[in-house]
């Protein structure tokens, strides 16, 4: 007689009744479908625009399966792909620009299922087409500021203690200052001790050199880059896309996902904006000093403004598209209280001055360098409205004097979608055309299915029953690995089948294990049901070792990959745990229900 | 069959030679040829169409671009005569892809199927990486089989794997093979598989040496051999089938990875038998050195 406990027989049933059911909602193929949001100008679907453009798009005769609507969105199911595209070509052209139009993949996951919290898979921008960018911040840019407003600090605070340093500058990363007399040096460097962030570095007695710290300098970045994250977010949102996917990646990176968009550039420009707004006062001829003001060109003629900023873009709350009494655009603005206050302090003491608007935009532009192409970043800085300060403004006002409608709904979503706290640039991009997902899909299933079918036939014809048993196991083994995915609701790319289709072949591999001690014992003249015993005791340190050391190079590669790799090492770790599962304890259980109960048995079919 | 007592280690002298032989091509192909770095390691651009209709020449696109006043690209069939890849490496002054593509368009119908964008820096880094998570699988592995067995196996085991790497690498560099991110992969998967195979292997000789304390190094690990020669060949196969399968199916972009990974399957099984057992009788294995500590609980005797 074989043994194996009740609990163990309840264990492998539950496990596989929750691995069938949670990986049930993948065989629901989702419809190719074509989502409709209104863009940043905002405004809700109600039954009048959604018949509109149901109509509209049967006008055009292309078939589509259901229209799907709620207040932020239209979805257009259709049969196939190439449906899809053209339903998508056809609202593009006909639907104005408040409305933004991106491919998507609607799931048919029935209620029941819903209801139970099963979900498919979420399929990566491989399998499903769309853009991806990798952005890095330019911390470069980000010390260069922090320099200058501690200089400006440290004046301050040498003005306090009426210290005044022989030469006190910028270089390249560091601070350097020169001091007249030993006391003063003393001074200086108990004075510094005000100074957050930097340490010092003496190079003489007179001269020292200011070093931002390292924690400062981490602490800087990561607040800037978290800081990004959260602004690109928001701007990825105002794309109206389904299923985005905003994250950092490393110190200095943010990786951003957009399935189902095809053009890059319409998104780029709006993610990869990094344009700001500065409210400066205009300088007056008499009272400004030439080192503070910065000339700018504005409708044909030249306006001094004054260097010093009121507020930049980043105190903005919120923004919006408006018209004036004459019909021209204007953007309503919204202060936070800091911005409100700061506001109000500066213009009241100024009314009749002129406030001008400035639209910065950082731009890089590829130079030859001694021959060296080189990318070389610059801000863009231009006057968009030069306005009279009628009265103290507050922390509401609005920016008139926009050419047209779009450029004044751009500004509105920038400053609305916030600005970001360090210049990001495009390190690495990408676009997958949704055909090329679609054919992915299939040649993966494809291999999945002929790799397992040669595995499985190999198994019968070499193992007969237990052969069986294994195959039953394999099959079992994919059904978890496709439900746990489901579950942890990770996302499957081209290589993560590969890990499953690789998992296959080494599933088998423990059986194998088990199997062919098994048969060793039984030439050793042991009685069927020890040699089965036997087998499975002694293969499973065996199996345990090898799976382990698999599993821990599945973990270094998820730590160090990216991307793609880490798709494989998901699917082969989730592989190797429940292949011990069901390759141990699984056929384990087949094999007590075939023989198990029996006194004697005569022969195994092995 | 009957497997059960194969004279393996009497080809050991020849099995040596053949390993350095293919050891020292690979290292000379890699000084030589270096390894074709992909997309994902160099930087640049890479822009996947598929035309319309075949086409039997690449030489108009060639001339096109060139005309574009770019000089070190490659242009390639990617899996059939519609499907064309065009990669510009990074270091030439950035492209503009989607003037490119309209340039192309005005000549060609096409269709774009995939376009990448890798900065030089992202990709130096990723080179970096890789080579630092092949390392640290190395180190994790070696201390694992110290710990479970013993010193003599755990050299015996790295040098089996750092053969497995050094082929793979090779027939890549050898072959001019594209070595990308996917590539890499499958490079630590053979590492996780050749070690699979090593453990087994071990396993069984630690065992067998522990039955017959007496009894002569190289006829047990004969023996351990042939009692698992089955296995690692049934084993081998079945993944081999899969992966010829991926090869097949699979389509271009995994086409470099199945590759790397049966080049990597083939040279796994054959260095888990020869170079591991061939170091363990080399470093001298006794079964001294696999008695038992008393701490370790191994079901070791009849049940």
């Amino acid at each position: 007689m074989l043994r194996f406990q009740l609990w163990k027989i309840f264990l492998v049933f539950s496990v596989l009744s929750l691995g069938v059911i949670y990986s049930l909602p993948n065989i629901f193929p989702p419809d190719p479908a074509v989502q409709i949001t209104f863009n940043s100008s905002g405004g809700s679907f109600n039954d009048r625009v959604v018949e509109n453009i149901r109509s509209n798009a049967e006008k055009k005769n292309i078939n589509f399966l259901s229209v799907e609507n709620d207040e932020n969105s239209i979805l257009f199911r259709t049969n196939n792909y190439s449906d899809q595209i053209s339903l998508k070509q056809h609202f593009e052209e006909s639907l104005d620009n408040n409305f933004v139009i991106a491919l998507n993949l609607a799931p048919n996951t029935p209620e029941w299922l819903k209801s139970l919290n099963a979900f498919p898979m979420k399929l990566g921008l491989d399998l499903r087409g769309g853009v991806h960018f990798l952005l890095e911040a330019d911390t470069d840019l980000l010390v260069e500021a922090k320099l200058e407003s501690s200089i400006s600090n440290l004046k301050r605070i040498l003005k306090d203690i009426s210290l005044k340093p022989a030469a006190l500058e910028i270089e390249d990363t560091s601070i350097l200052i020169s001091l007249n007399t030993q006391q003063d040096a003393d001074l200086f460097t108990e004075a510094f001790q005000r100074l957050n962030g930097f340490e010092l570095e003496p190079l003489n007695s007179s001269d020292y050199r200011l070093r931002l710290t390292n924690e400062e300098l981490e602490q800087m970045i990561d607040y800037a880059v978290l800081q990004n994250l959260n602004t690109l977010r928001n701007r990825v949102n105002e794309l109206g896309i389904s299923e985005p996917v905003v994250q950092r990646q490393g110190a200095k990176r943010i990786s951003i996902q957009l399935p189902g968009v095809q053009d890059t550039a319409e998104a780029k420009k709006i993610i990869g904006k990094t344009a700001n707004l500065e409210f400066r006062l205009e300088a007056e001829n008499r009272t400004s000093l030439a080192s503070r003001v910065e000339r700018f060109p504005f409708n044909g003629r030249e306006v001094n403004l004054e260097k010093k900023l009121i507020i930049s873009g980043d105190q903005v709350s919120d923004a919006s598209v408006g018209y004036d009494e004459n019909g021209f655009p204007q953007v309503n603005i919204s202060l936070d209280s800091e911005g409100g206050a700061k506001m109000h302090r500066s213009t009241r003491n100024n009314v009749g001055t002129k406030m001008a608007v400035l639209f910065v935009e950082r731009k890089s532009k590829t130079e030859l360098i001694d021959g060296i192409p080189e990318v070389i970043n610059f801000f863009e800085k231009r006057i968009i409205s030069l306005a009279t300060i009628q009265s103290a403004l507050a922390s509401q006002f609005r920016i008139t004097g926009l050419d047209s409608p779009e450029e004044a709904s751009e500004l509105a979503l920038l400053l609305r979608a916030g600005a970001l706290a360090a210049p990001m640039d495009f390190v690495e991009e990408g676009t997958i055309g949704p055909s090329l997902g679609a054919d992915n899909i299939k040649l993966g299933i494809q291999s999945l299915l002929f790799g397992l079918g040669l595995v499985l036939l190999f198994m019968i014809f070499y193992y007969k029953i237990f052969g069986l048993i294994a195959n039953l196991a394999v099959v079992l083994n994919i059904v978890l690995i496709v439900s746990v995915m489901s579950i942890l609701s990770a996302t499957l790319t081209l290589p993560g089948i590969a890990g499953i289709v690789l998992t296959i072949g080494m599933a088998v591999d423990a059986n194998v294990l088990i199997f062919s001690r098994i048969r060793e014992e039984l030439k050793n003249k042991l009685k069927p049901q020890d040699a089965i015993s036997a087998g499975y005791d002694r293969a499973l340190i065996t199996i345990v070792d090898a799976n382990l050391t698999t599993l821990i190079v599945a973990v270094i590669l998820y730590a160090v990959g990216t991307g793609p790799i880490q798709g494989f090492a998901i699917t082969l770790s989730i592989g190797i745990l429940t292949s011990m599962f069901t390759a141990i304890l699984f056929t384990r259980m087949m094999v007590y229900f075939i023989y198990g109960r029996r006194k004697e048995i005569e022969k195994l079919w092995i | 069959m009957d497997l059960t007592n194969i004279s393996f280690m009497k080809i050991r002298r020849q099995t040596t030679v053949l390993s350095i032989i293919l050891i020292v091509i690979s290292i000379y192909s890699l000084f030589v040829n270096k390894l074709n770095f992909g997309l994902d390691f160099t930087g640049g651009s890479l822009i996947e169409i598929r035309l319309s209709e075949d086409i039997d020449s690449l030489e108009e696109i060639r001339e096109l671009l060139q005309s574009m006043n770019l000089n070190d690209f490659q242009v390639n069939y990617f899996g059939s005569n519609k499907d064309i890849s065009i990669k510009v490496p990074g270091g030439e002054a950035s492209i503009d892809e989607s003037l490119l593509i309209q340039n192309l368009k005005q000549y060609f119908d096409f269709e774009v199927r995939r376009q990448e964008f890798v900065g030089p820096q992202v990709g130096s880094e990723l080179r970096d990486q890789g080579g630092l998570g092949l390392l640290a699988a190395l180190a994790v592995m070696m201390v694992y089989i110290m710990f479970r067995f013993q010193y003599k196996f755990a050299l015996g085991a790295l040098l089996a794997l750092i053969h497995d790497v050094l082929i793979v690498l090779g027939f890549f560099s050898f072959f001019s093979l594209d070595f990308d991110l996917s590539v890499l992969a499958a490079i630590l998967a053979v590492i996780g598989y050749s070690l699979n195979d090593t453990i087994v292997v071990s396993d069984r000789v630690r065992e067998n040496f522990r039955k017959k304390r007496r009894s002569d190094s190289e006829i047990a690990i004969n023996r351990s051999l042939s009692q698992m020669i089955g296995r690692t060949l049934i084993t081998s196969l079945t993944t081999l089938l899969v992966l010829i399968a991926l090869l097949i199916f699979g389509g271009e972009t995994i086409s470099n990875f199945s590759i790397a990974l049966i080049v990597g399957v083939i040279s796994g099984t054959y260095s888990s038998i020869y170079i591991v057992c061939n170091t363990l009788l080399s470093l001298k294995v006794t079964s001294e050195d696999l008695m038992i500590r008393k701490t370790e609980v191994l079901d070791d005797g009849m049940p």
